[in-house]
């Protein structure tokens, strides 16, 4: 079981024409994600990776019945693809794409949720619910089905941690990269309800960093709202103070966002940390 | 990216918002001049990227011109926070009647553009958020009208700080010329602290304070010269020109990873291991040879690094391309530290077949390569 997705979930892809579009189309359509369709403007009419290419989501919609986009257009004109998935009233977003504008973001989100579009990134990896869909550029391999749910604001920690995972025989229910941009579609209170209501979820690691307020967020709705068992890992806590640390939203900015300041907001909650990577396997188990 | 006062005030000017005049000097007779033709008395403020420049004594108020030359002596030979004064603004002392506290600032937690006053000036504006939250007065607008609005969305919001009608009026469209400057320029923060008003009852931005979105700088090659590189380390500028993300530390073990996420986990465990890194380094998403070229360049020529850790998970990165990478720094480069490499991920098999050969040092996980970097000379 999952959330947000699953094996008929139906997927175009935003930018399917471009490298990494298309490269990950195919990698997606190997694992056995439904891409019905692709968008790029100009490009309608044509064909790429098997699956039919629109000039306009609204477009793909229509044809395909598609409820998910992901998209993978360049940062400079992502506000405009954004838009124009907004005005498609799909279900779910997802941007990989990194380097937007805040204020493009920001704009974008508003049309979204007023359409009732969950957005999910900018600037993530994506999601996928192993076996059943990969909706990303996560390498799959290192996945295996089970009942463990991760949300994360890393790409690559994200993979080391599914792996440890994975090794140590817990699979995952599925596995959300929120993205580490200052403004993201989702945080970590918005999705950690959907894992407390899925039946097929037994636990749930948040994959936090310096930056921000929302694992302190998470901390408070996981202490009064949730009954599973929750782990997080805070990255950087040797991060330096006015230093953006590689994602946009990654810069500790004062002393309440900074990682360790996090860490024991997590702790003081009741919500174990993990110190190393590998011990969210023994915190998860204990 | 941050400002200066200066550069954040003159761009204040160009969208309309008062400013006093001021000339920014490097040397005491650069500005002895520019008191000279602006009058006495002048204050001389260190532009340094960092608040509580006046607790510092990065302010000054002078009152003599006999007094100038030493003054700004003083103030550019100070270091505030970690950053060298190297410039100062001189502009004239004005009579304050009263001081308000106004800014516009991308609210990432509420996720919107707020604006945020105080009836109360020159204060640190978290503080008074916490401690009398009842003294703030916010405004959330929507991004797409940012730009747009006229001074009437702003009255309430003005006449809760100004109990004159005419300061009010005269405050909400310094708040409509704020949100022209934020869609204009892309900024993240626009802040004035404090906005005074002055003895005929006039505002002005005596401080000025502006972040630009790193993200919009491609949009904006006019604002792209307003980085201060002086300020800033060399070889952060030179990574970020070859497409790194670079940060220095005080460390002896160099990173090279791929991912921000990634990269301030494997500098925690260093540290966690009793290892000091010397740096993050993120090659990024797709990392190509030319990248990681870079990296080890910027590594090597540090002679604080003892020896250096590699942790790479392919994702949209690939290995091979990383491995290539990797083979061509080592030709290019004298690599006398030992170099421990994690690599796994999409195209591993290809990646450490490439590299098969080479003096790098293969660990199976990152815990494994850490420790063994820190063993290596890397104890802190």
């Amino acid at each position: 079981m999952s959330i947000l997705v699953s094996a008929d979930t139906r997927v175009i892809v935003q930018g399917i024409t471009g490298r990494d579009g298309s490269f990950h189309t195919a990698r997606m359509i190997e694992y056995g994600t439904r891409i019905v369709g692709g968008v790029t403007p100009g490009k309608g009419g044509q064909t790429k990776q098997g699956v039919p290419v629109f000039h306009s989501v609204p477009e793909a919609v229509a044809a395909t019945e598609a409820e998910v986009s992901i998209m993978f257009v360049p940062a400079k004109f992502a506000k405009g693809a954004m838009l124009d998935a907004a005005s498609a009233d799909l279900k779910l977003l997802i941007v990989i794409t990194e380097g937007i504008p805040t204020l493009d973001v920001l704009e974008a989100y508003e049309a979204l949720s007023a359409r009732g579009t969950r957005l999910i990134g900018p600037n993530c990896p994506g999601i996928i619910s192993p076996n059943a869909c990969k909706i990303g550029i996560m390498p799959a391999d290192i996945h295996a089905s089970g009942r463990t749910g991760l949300i994360s604001r890393s790409g690559t920690l994200t993979y080391e941690i599914v792996k440890g995972l994975t090794v140590a025989g817990m699979g995952q229910s599925t596995c959300i990269g929120i993205g580490g941009d200052p403004i993201i579609g989702s945080t970590f209170v918005d999705l950690l309800p959907l894992f407390e209501a899925d039946p097929e979820t037994e636990s749930v690691v948040i994959v936090g960093e310096i930056g921000g307020r929302d694992e302190v967020v998470a901390a408070e709705y996981i202490r009064d709202h949730m009954e599973k068992r929750v782990v997080a890992f805070v990255a950087g806590l040797t991060a330096p103070q006015g230093k953006r640390m590689g994602h946009a939203g990654a810069i500790v900015g004062g002393e309440e966002d900074t990682a360790s300041a996090k860490i024991e907001k997590l702790e003081d909650a009741g919500i174990p940390v993990a110190r190393m990577v590998s011990d969210i396997v023994r915190l998860l188990d204990a | 990216m941050k400002l200066h006062e200066y550069q954040a005030k003159a761009l204040f000017k160009e969208y309309g918002i008062p400013v006093p005049e001021g000339t920014v000097a490097r040397t005491p007779a650069d500005a002895v001049a520019a008191a000279e033709s602006l009058g006495l008395p002048v204050a001389i403020k260190a532009q340094v990227h960092i608040g509580g420049r006046g607790k510092a004594g990065g302010v000054k108020l002078i009152d003599d011109a006999a007094g100038i030359a030493s003054a700004t002596e003083t103030v550019l030979g100070l270091t505030i926070g970690g950053f060298p004064v190297t410039k100062v603004l001189v502009t004239p002392a004005v009579d304050i009647e009263k001081e308000l506290y106004v800014s516009l600032l991308i609210d990432r937690n509420a996720r919107k553009a707020v604006y945020i006053g105080c009836e109360e000036g020159g204060i640190d504006i978290e503080t008074v958020a916490r401690t009398s939250p009842e003294k703030i007065v916010r405004c959330e607008v929507p991004a797409h009208r940012l730009g747009e609005l006229q001074a009437g969305f702003f009255t309430e919001f003005a006449e809760r700080l100004c109990d004159d009608a005419t300061q009010a009026a005269e405050l909400a469209t310094i708040m409509v010329s704020i949100g022209e400057l934020c869609v204009g320029t892309d900024a993240s923060l626009v802040e004035i602290n404090p906005l005074i008003a002055d003895t005929a009852g006039s505002l002005l931005a005596l401080d000025a304070k502006i972040v630009l979105d790193d993200n919009a700088l491609f949009r904006h090659p006019d604002l792209f010269s307003l980085r201060d590189e002086e300020l800033e380390d060399p070889d952060e500028i030179r990574t970020r020109e070859a497409g790194l993300s670079f940060v220095r530390m005080e460390g002896t073990i160099g990173c090279i990873v791929n991912g921000a996420g990634l990269a301030m986990a494997t500098m925690d465990v260093v540290k966690h291991l009793g290892g000091a890194p010397a740096n993050f380094l993120d090659i990024g998403g797709g990392a190509s040879r030319d990248k990681v070229v870079a990296a080890f360049e910027v590594l090597l020529k540090d002679p604080r690094v003892k020896v250096i850790l590699v942790n790479i998970f392919g994702g949209i990165t690939r290995c091979d391309e990383v491995a290539r990478g990797m083979v061509a720094a080592l030709d290019e480069s004298d690599v006398q530290v030992p170099v421990f490499i994690r690599l796994t991920g999409t195209n591993e098999e290809d990646g450490r077949a490439i590299l098969e050969g080479t003096q790098l040092i293969f660990a199976e996980t990152l815990e494994d390569a850490a420790a063994r970097a820190v063993n290596t000379g890397g104890a802190a």
